[in-house]
């Protein structure tokens, strides 16, 4: 049996990398989540009739009920929670990674003091053949599992909170700042090396709070506009906290799937931080950098437009380019943004969409979001695709973002974000930002763009506004 | 003054008074303005005498301007640039004129400005005049007796003059081109149901805009350019319409006299512009000219007095909307604003100071700025670049893996060997990781977090293993973290699903 179990989890691994590669368009994507849910119930049905494993009846009633719970917010989520969701998802990976850690403790304690090996589980009984090297490094694999898992579980709790607004989004950090990180991690050292020569429990409950500390002060120490980064680090974290599970339970699928995705998660993050020209450690440690000289000045004043502006210019324009932010999520107006291009698309009108990467509180928010509202998605392209084609755009209608389509990234060598990537909006002809009030983005910093000569400032929530101006346009 | 506007200035809190039989000419009868309420007055010297503010059509000569007293308003085209004697005299009486060719050209004053709606009624009527004196028919027919090809009309600038005269020409039915020095007006001409004649010519045109939406001087080279184009078009044309005039100079001459020689018999040439000198050579100012081989030259000056009634209704309502700018309050005392871009700009003389000319206006005609162009990099350039990327890349690589690899090295050489060899599963599945994931769209992002979200879930195996076992706390903790697997592996892969079903294509 042990034969068929290890060629299932070799198939189940396949199945998984086919799963991720299949997201590479969304065609093939469609097929790829049958592989890995292929995947993941061989995995389970193999696990479950492999040694060792009892009460399988009982593990399938727990997966039933987990699964009919799973189904149930599956199917009721909003597409705009989305971040929340994935947030929730990540904080149940990392407790179930604590929880195991602590299985695999105990049952190291039970092998010790287990007369005969017939008594045990299949996991004590692959412990019970071990050296006493091997079951301390095996230590050390658990220890960091535990470690962590305990950071992605309160990590995501307390971004799940921040992304449902159940937290105030805002950075805040208690008194003391990242040296509390410091110490709790030094702690977490001190446990690790406690642990390794003796075994016992009270090093790895302490290291346990050290983490949930450090999970919970870090994320809260991150501001709302950077949660892609958090999130799909976090996702990241909860790949690596089953990977090191894998490693001490000797399970190899545990440990490939667990690179998978933490790997997956790293990449996200680094495309993320290039995304807004930060290094990964500035994200983390939370806020922006200090800026080297005074911001540049910025002259001229915010116009302000009324739909019937901005229905007539729609009118006239052959090309449009819309830029949707975290404001259109916000607002729940990807709907209205749908209509809007419909009959402007009836109309011949060529409209694309420009999405920044890190547009949204969640890698691809925004894709998903208009592909909800049945957007097709061969016209919502990446910054990279669609930059060089403001020059040629009649209009460029930002919705809810801001910190995306600030020139200073280009033009002041001094503002916060100089060199971050932008979409170059206000190279159109005309540009509309739809937007609440003259306030600054996230960063804090004064966009020029709403001061340009060709920029019109369409105030207002931005379904309100656009209800307005789809009865204008029909 | 018209007697409609007159009821308007009324409205505003003026009285108001006419010299009797002014409106004769564009058919006003003394008794029609009696109806709406006008004084009429017998000489112009007591009307002068009586009003505060007067509007006139024509320069004011010295004795007029004698007239004028401490306080007093005079609206009137003025023409300052050339009229020092008349500004000096106005000043030495203190009293404020507003010249009417001085409105600035931008959007607000639009309603005011006298010069567009002249030259608007000169352009109709430049055409009329040429119908007048061209022995066809505009537009092309076939009638029973026979086939009339249709009138060739050429307007030389496209101004307000020249679009007003492209609109008749076209609306006869005529084949109009025409031609402008500003390549931005193209758009305009062709709006109008003109052919726009472009040049062979490459050269950094000046952007019309920056001189107030008026023609600046050419270039020598441009200027040889247009006229070998109009030498082309000469020979075809039935009827050239020249309006070409560049602010404060004289009327540039664009229609030689070869080309003249050049054109059919019977063809007539409307020079808008002979009060300047003319476009055309030949142009005698105020009259028409047959030249020998038969091609009529108008070159009359008088176009709007031509048109009396329509260009009295036009400049009434031009002083009526400056009169309204002028008392913002409708209680018929007039408020000078020396702030306000329009008056400003119009006013010559003011409370005993000459004001001209203004400073230029705030608010720029069309706001176009030049374009800055970004140097091109050699090709030479470029390869260095890229070999420097290409050097930084590799040592960074390679500097990467050797470190990686001592890393390695140093924990084989501790770690027991059976923790290798999940090591080595461990890092190749990172490798395959990285290679996969950069194949992703990022438009996939979300579903990739739900779906990796759904497979780390395989932390459930860690549960099942040990589930069997006999303690009682490893059984629940196993059986809380099978649980919370189970919602994850559920909901993860389902809203996965749910979103990718939404991506469509269009």
């Amino acid at each position: 049996m042990i034969g068929f179990t290890t060629a299932a989890y070799v198939v189940a691994a396949v199945l998984f990398i086919l799963s991720l590669g299949g997201l590479s368009n969304q065609e093939s994507a469609k097929r790829a989540v049958w592989y890995g849910i292929a995947g993941m119930g061989l995995a389970v049905f193999a696990t479950l009739i492999g040694p060792g494993s009892g009460l399988w009846l009982l593990s399938l009633i727990l997966i039933a009920g987990g699964g009919i719970i799973g189904t149930y917010v599956a199917k009721k989520v909003q597409m705009t929670e989305m971040p929340q969701l994935v947030a929730a998802m990540h904080s149940l990976v990392g407790l179930a990674a604590v929880f195991v850690g602590f299985i695999a403790h105990f049952e190291i304690g039970n092998v010790a003091a287990a007369a005969s090996t017939d008594d045990l589980g299949s996991f004590a009984k692959l412990i019970a053949k071990k050296s006493p090297a091997e079951i301390a490094f095996l230590r050390v694999e658990l220890f960091l599992g535990i470690f962590i898992g305990a950071i992605t579980f309160t990590g995501s709790v307390i971004a799940f909170g921040k992304l449902a607004g159940k937290v105030t989004s805002a950075a805040t950090k208690l008194p003391g700042g990242h040296m509390l990180n410091a110490g709790a991690a030094g702690l977490s050292f001190l446990c690790l090396i406690w642990y390794f020569n003796t075994g016992g429990f009270l090093p790895l409950m302490l290291m346990t709070l050290a983490a949930l500390f450090i999970g919970y002060h870090l994320i809260m120490g991150i501001g709302g506009a950077d949660m892609p980064v958090v999130v799909s680090m976090l996702n990241s974290y909860s790949g690596w906290a089953a990977a090191a599970i894998g490693f001490s339970l000797g399970n190899d699928l545990l440990i490939v799937v667990g690179a998978l995705v933490g790997s997956s998660g790293a990449i996200l993050s680094y495309i993320m931080c290039k995304a807004m020209n930060r290094s990964f450690v500035s994200v983390i440690l939370g806020g922006f950098g200090g800026t080297t000289g005074p911001a540049m000045e910025v002259e001229g004043e915010q116009i302000a437009i009324d739909a019937d502006g901005v229905s007539a210019a729609l009118e006239d324009a052959d090309s449009v380019i819309i830029i949707p932010g975290y404001g259109m999520a916000v607002a729940q107006a990807q709907q209205n943004v749908a209509e809007l291009t419909r009959r402007l698309r009836a109309k011949g009108k060529d409209v694309r969409f420009a999405i920044h990467p890190v547009a949204g509180r969640l890698p691809g928010h925004m894709n998903v979001l208009l592909a909800e509202a049945k957007v097709p998605y061969d016209i919502v392209l990446e910054m990279d695709e669609i930059n060089e084609d403001f020059p040629e755009t009649d209009v460029a209608i930002v919705i809810g973002s801001n910190d995306i389509v600030n020139p200073a990234a280009q033009e002041d060598p001094n503002s916060p974000i100089a060199g971050m990537p932008v979409l170059e909006c206000w190279k159109a002809k005309q540009v509309f930002v739809s937007k609440r009030g003259q306030g600054t983005g996230y960063s804090g910093i004064e966009n020029p763009l709403f001061f340009k000569d060709n920029t019109r400032m369409f105030y207002g929530d931005a379904k309100a506004s656009l209800d307005t101006l789809l009865t204008m346009i029909s | 003054m018209t007697p409609d506007s007159a009821k308007q200035l009324q409205k505003l809190g003026y009285d108001c008074a006419i010299e009797t039989g002014a409106g004769a000419a564009a058919g006003f009868s003394d008794a029609a303005y009696e109806a709406a309420g006008v004084e009429i007055i017998k000489t112009p010297a007591a009307l002068w005498k009586a009003s505060d503010i007067v509007a006139k059509v024509r320069q004011p000569d010295a004795t007029e301007l004698k007239r004028l007293t401490k306080g007093k308003t005079l609206i009137s085209f003025f023409n300052p640039a050339g009229n020092e004697e008349g500004m000096e005299l106005a000043k030495s009486k203190g009293a404020n004129v507003i010249a009417m060719e001085m409105v600035p050209r931008i959007s607000r004053a639009q309603k005011m400005d006298a010069l567009s709606s002249m030259a608007n009624i000169a352009g109709y009527r430049a055409v009329i005049e040429a119908g007048n004196n061209f022995g066809r028919f505009f537009t092309g027919q076939i009638t029973a007796a026979g086939k009339v090809p249709p009138a060739k009309v050429l307007v030389v600038g496209a101004g307000v003059a020249g679009l007003a005269a492209i609109g008749t020409s076209t609306s006869l039915g005529a084949v109009t081109y025409a031609f402008d020095v500003r390549p931005e007006v193209a758009e305009q001409v062709e709006s109008m149901g003109a052919e726009f004649v472009y040049l062979d010519f490459e050269e950094e045109q000046q952007d019309g805009a920056a001189t107030g939406g008026y023609a600046s001087v050419s270039s020598p080279e441009f200027r040889e350019a247009q006229l070998a184009k109009f030498r082309e078009l000469a020979p075809e044309m039935d009827i050239v319409i020249t309006t070409a005039l560049i602010p404060n100079r004289d009327a540039p001459k664009l229609w030689l006299a070869d080309m003249i020689a050049a054109m059919k018999p019977g063809s007539v040439i409307v020079d808008l512009a002979a009060e300047r000198g003319g476009n055309a050579e030949g142009t005698v100012a105020d009259e028409k000219v047959v030249t020998e081989n038969g091609v009529t030259i108008i070159g009359y000056t008088d176009f709007p007095s031509r048109m009396a009634a329509q260009s009295s209704s036009l400049y009434a309502t031009n002083i009526r909307h400056m009169m309204a700018d002028l008392t913002p309050e409708k209680d018929g005392q007039v408020n000078h604003d020396m702030e306000d871009d329009v008056i400003r700009g119009a006013t010559v003389a003011f409370e005993g100071e000459i004001t001209f000319p203004p400073p230029p206006p705030k608010v720029q005609a069309i706001a176009a700025k030049p374009k800055e162009t970004v140097p091109e990099l050699t090709p030479e350039e470029k390869r260095a670049q890229e070999i420097e990327a290409f050097k930084a890349q590799t040592k960074s690589q390679v500097s990467m893996l050797v470190g990686g690899g001592a890393l390695l090295l140093l924990v084989g050489l501790f770690a027991p060997a059976s923790f290798m060899q999940h090591f080595i599963v461990f890092a190749l599945s990172c490798f395959v990781g990285f290679q996969v994931i950069w194949g992703v769209a990022h438009s996939l992002h979300t579903p990739l977090m739900a779906v990796t979200n759904a497979i780390s879930s395989i932390i459930i195996l860690g549960a099942l293993m040990q589930i069997g076992s006999g303690s009682f706390l490893v059984i629940l903790l196993a059986a809380l973290s099978v649980f919370m697997a189970g919602i994850n592996i559920f909901g993860g892969f389902l809203v996965t699903r749910r979103m990718l079903a939404m991506f469509q294509k269009s």
